[in-house]
C-alpha cells in the first residue's frame, strides 16, 4: 500500500502553480523569512531522529544512560561496530536482503511490465475479467494472504529459504497496474503497428518497442519495489525460520529483542548502518526521477 | 482439515482480547492520523507559499518515509526510553515529571502513534501540495481582491479545492494506519514477556494485525488466524467507509 502511493506522489507532480502567489509573498520578506524558519524546523524535527542515532552509535551505553543525554558524537563507533559484527551477522544478512531485493526488482519489473503490456495493448476474450480479478488480489489484505502463502511455502520446502521471500514477490498486482496505466498512455499504436509490418513478433515488440518508451515507468517501479523489498519485515519474520539466516530487518530486530534494554550503543550503530543502502538507493533514485521529469520523456 | 462451521467467526465475536485490540488499534491511529493530517497541510501550505528550496525541502520532508520501520522503531524506542530517553530529558529539564512511556497503557499508545506521525506527515504533505498545486492562482487573486484574509482563503478556497486530495490521505492512512503491525511489535517486542507479538505491558500496543500474528504464528492455530484476518477486513472496510462519507458530507453543507 504505501508503496502504492509514494509512487503517485512522486509521478503526480503537476505543472507549477501561477505567479500570483509568487510575487505576493517576495513582496513580503519578513513573511518569507518566517516561512522558511518554519519549514528548516519541519526538517529539523524530520532529521533529528536520525541524527540522534548517529550520536547514540559512538557513545557507549554508560554514556547513554548519563544525564544530560549527549548531543555531540563520542569516540567508541569503533568499539559499537565490532560488538555489532560479533553479535550479528550483519554482512551476511545484508547480502541476504541484497538478493532477495535485487532478485524481486528484476522480476516484477520483467513479469509486470509484461502482464501490462498485454493488458494495455491487446484485445483478446477474457480480458476484461482477467483484469478485474487481478484489481480484486490487489485489494486483499496482507494478512489474509499471510496464512495460505505460509502452508504453501511449507509445503515446497522453502520456508526458512530466501526462495519463500522472492517468488511469492515476483510479481505483483499494483505493478501490473501501475505499468498499464503507463503503457496506455506512453506506447502508440502506429509504433506497434509498424513494428509488426516490419516483421516484428509479440516478444520483440515488448523488448524493443514497449520497454525503451517507458523507461522512466520501469524506474520508479524498480525503486519503490527496491526499498519495498529492502524494508519488508512482518512475512520474512515468519518464512525466515532459521534465526542465523535472516534478512537485514529481522536481524536488526533480533538484536534489538536481545540487546535493546542493555546494549542502546550497539544497537544504534546496527540501525543506522542498515539506513545507509537505502539512503543512497534513494538519493540516486530521487536524481533519476528528477532528471526524467525534467526531460519529459513522457510524450 | 476438519470443517469447522461458522464456530470460528462465532468465538471472534466473543473473543473480548479481539475487541480489544480493534479499541487499541482505533486509538492509536486516532492519535497518530489527526495531528498528521493537521502538520501535513500546514507543511503543505507553507511549502506551497515558498518559492525556493522546494525540492530540497520536498526531499528532505520525503526522508522519514522511505527509512525501515525497524531502523525507525529502533530509534523511537531510545527516544521514549525511560532512564535516558530525549522525551524525558525534556520533560526533567522543564521540572516535570518522568514518564515510563513503554510500560504505560496511554504512554505505549503514544510512543507508537508520535512514531507514526513522525514517519507519515512529510509524505502526506507532498501529496497535499501536488493538490495545492492544482488550484489556480487566479482564485487567490480573486480572493484577494475581494479582501479575504489568509485563514478566510484557506477555508473558503483552499480546503474545499482539496477536498479529493483529503479524501484519498484519509483513505489511505486508514487502510494502513489499522493495519500496524512492526511498529508496535519492534517497539515493545523486548517489553513483552509471553510472546514478541503481545504488545507490551497488558497489551496495551496489542493492534488486530499484531493479535493475528499472535493467533497464527504464536499459538499455530491457522483457522481461528484466518477468521480474524477477516474480522481485521471488515473492520477497515467498515471504518474506510464511515471516514469517506463523514469527509464528503461535510461538503454538501
Amino acid at each position: 500500500m504505501a508503496t502504492t502511493t509514494q509512487a503517485e506522489a512522486v509521478l503526480a507532480e503537476p505543472p507549477p502553480a501561477g505567479p500570483a502567489k509568487g510575487t505576493r509573498i517576495r513582496g513580503d520578506r519578513r513573511r518569507g523569512i518566517a516561512l522558511h524558519v518554519s519549514l528548516l524546523f519541519g526538517v529539523l524535527l524530520s532529521a533529528f531522529p536520525f541524527y540522534w542515532a548517529v550520536i547514540m552509535s559512538t557513545h557507549t551505553s554508560t554514556e547513554i544512560f548519563s544525564y544530560p543525554p549527549k548531543l555531540l558524537p563520542g569516540s567508541h563507533f569503533g568499539d559499537n561496530l565490532s560488538k555489532l559484527f560479533d553479535s550479528i551477522d550483519f554482512f551476511g544478512s545484508m547480502l541476504n536482503s541484497l538478493l532477495v531485493a535485487v532478485s524481486v526488482t528484476f522480476l516484477v519489473l520483467f513479469f509486470d511490465s509484461l502482464a501490462a503490456f498485454v493488458f494495455a495493448k491487446f484485445r483478446f476474450p477474457g480480458r476484461r475479467t482477467l483484469f478485474a480479478m487481478m484489481m480484486a488480489i490487489f485489494m486483499v489484505p496482507a494478512q489474509l494472504a499471510a496464512i495460505p502463502q505460509f502452508v504453501i511455502m511449507a509445503k515446497l520446502g522453502w520456508i526458512g529459504s530466501m526462495t519463500s521471500l522472492i517468488v511469492p514477490a515476483a510479481a505483483n498486482a499494483f505493478g501490473i497496474f501501475w505499468m498499464r496505466q503507463y503503457m496506455k498512455g506512453a506506447i502508440h499504436d502506429e509504433l506497434l503497428d509498424a513494428s509488426k509490418i516490419d516483421g516484428a513478433g509479440f516478444l520483440r515488440q515488448y523488448w524493443h518497442v514497449a520497454l525503451p518508451v517507458v523507461r522512466p515507468g520501469l524506474a520508479f517501479l524498480g525503486i519503490f519495489t527496491f526499498m519495498g523489498q529492502w524494508n519488508d519485515y512482518a512475512w520474512p519474520l515468519i518464512a525466515l525460520t532459521n534465526p542465523d539466516n535472516v534478512t537485514l530487518q529481522v536481524a536488526l530486530s533480533q538484536l534489538n529483542g536481545v540487546h535493546g534494554t542493555t546494549d542502546y550503543g550497539m544497537v544504534m550503530t546496527g540501525a543506522v548502518l542498515a539506513l545507509v543502502p537505502l539512503l543512497i538507493v534513494f538519493a540516486i533514485g530521487a536524481r533519476q526521477i528528477i532528471a526524467d521529469l525534467g526531460k519529459g520523456a513522457i510524450r | 482439515m476438519e470443517y469447522a462451521g461458522l464456530s470460528q467467526y462465532r468465538y471472534l465475536l466473543t473473543d473480548t482480547d479481539f475487541w480489544s485490540s480493534i479499541g487499541t488499534t482505533l486509538i492509536i491511529w486516532a492519535l497518530a492520523t489527526f495531528p498528521m493530517i493537521f502538520l501535513a497541510m500546514v507543511t503543505a501550505v507553507m511549502l506551497n507559499s515558498a518559492v525556493r528550496f522546494k525540492n530540497v525541502y520536498r526531499f528532505a520532508y520525503f526522508l522519514p518515509n522511505v527509512t525501515s520501520v525497524v531502523a525507525v522503531a529502533i530509534i523511537f524506542g531510545s527516544v521514549f526510553s525511560t532512564n535516558f530517553g530525549l522525551v524525558n530529558a525534556l520533560l526533567q529539564a522543564v521540572g516535570l515529571d518522568q514518564v515510563a512511556w513503554l510500560n504505560t497503557p496511554w504512554g505505549i499508545k503514544v510512543a507508537i502513534a508520535t512514531l507514526m506521525t513522525w514517519q507519515w506527515t512529510g509524505y502526506n504533505a507532498i501529496i497535499f501540495l501536488a493538490g495545492l498545486q492544482t488550484i489556480p492562482g487566479e482564485l487567490y487573486e480573486a480572493a484577494r481582491m475581494d479582501g479575504a484574509g489568509p485563514v478566510q482563503t484557506f477555508f473558503r478556497i483552499t480546503l474545499p479545492l482539496m477536498r479529493p486530495v483529503l479524501l484519498f490521505v484519509l483513505v489511505v492512512s486508514t487502510v494502513t494506519g489499522l493495519q500496524s503491525f512492526s511498529e508496535p511489535q519492534v517497539l515493545l517486542q523486548s517489553t513483552a514477556n509471553e510472546s514478541t507479538f503481545s504488545g507490551g505491558p497488558d497489551h496495551a500496543g496489542r493492534t488486530m494485525v499484531l493479535y493475528f500474528f499472535q493467533q497464527t504464528f504464536d499459538n499455530n492455530d491457522f483457522g481461528y488466524g484466518a477468521a480474524v484476518a477477516w474480522g481485521i477486513f471488515l473492520v477497515v472496510v467498515i471504518f474506510s467507509i464511515v471516514n469517506w462519507r463523514l469527509v464528503q458530507r461535510r461538503g454538501e453543507d
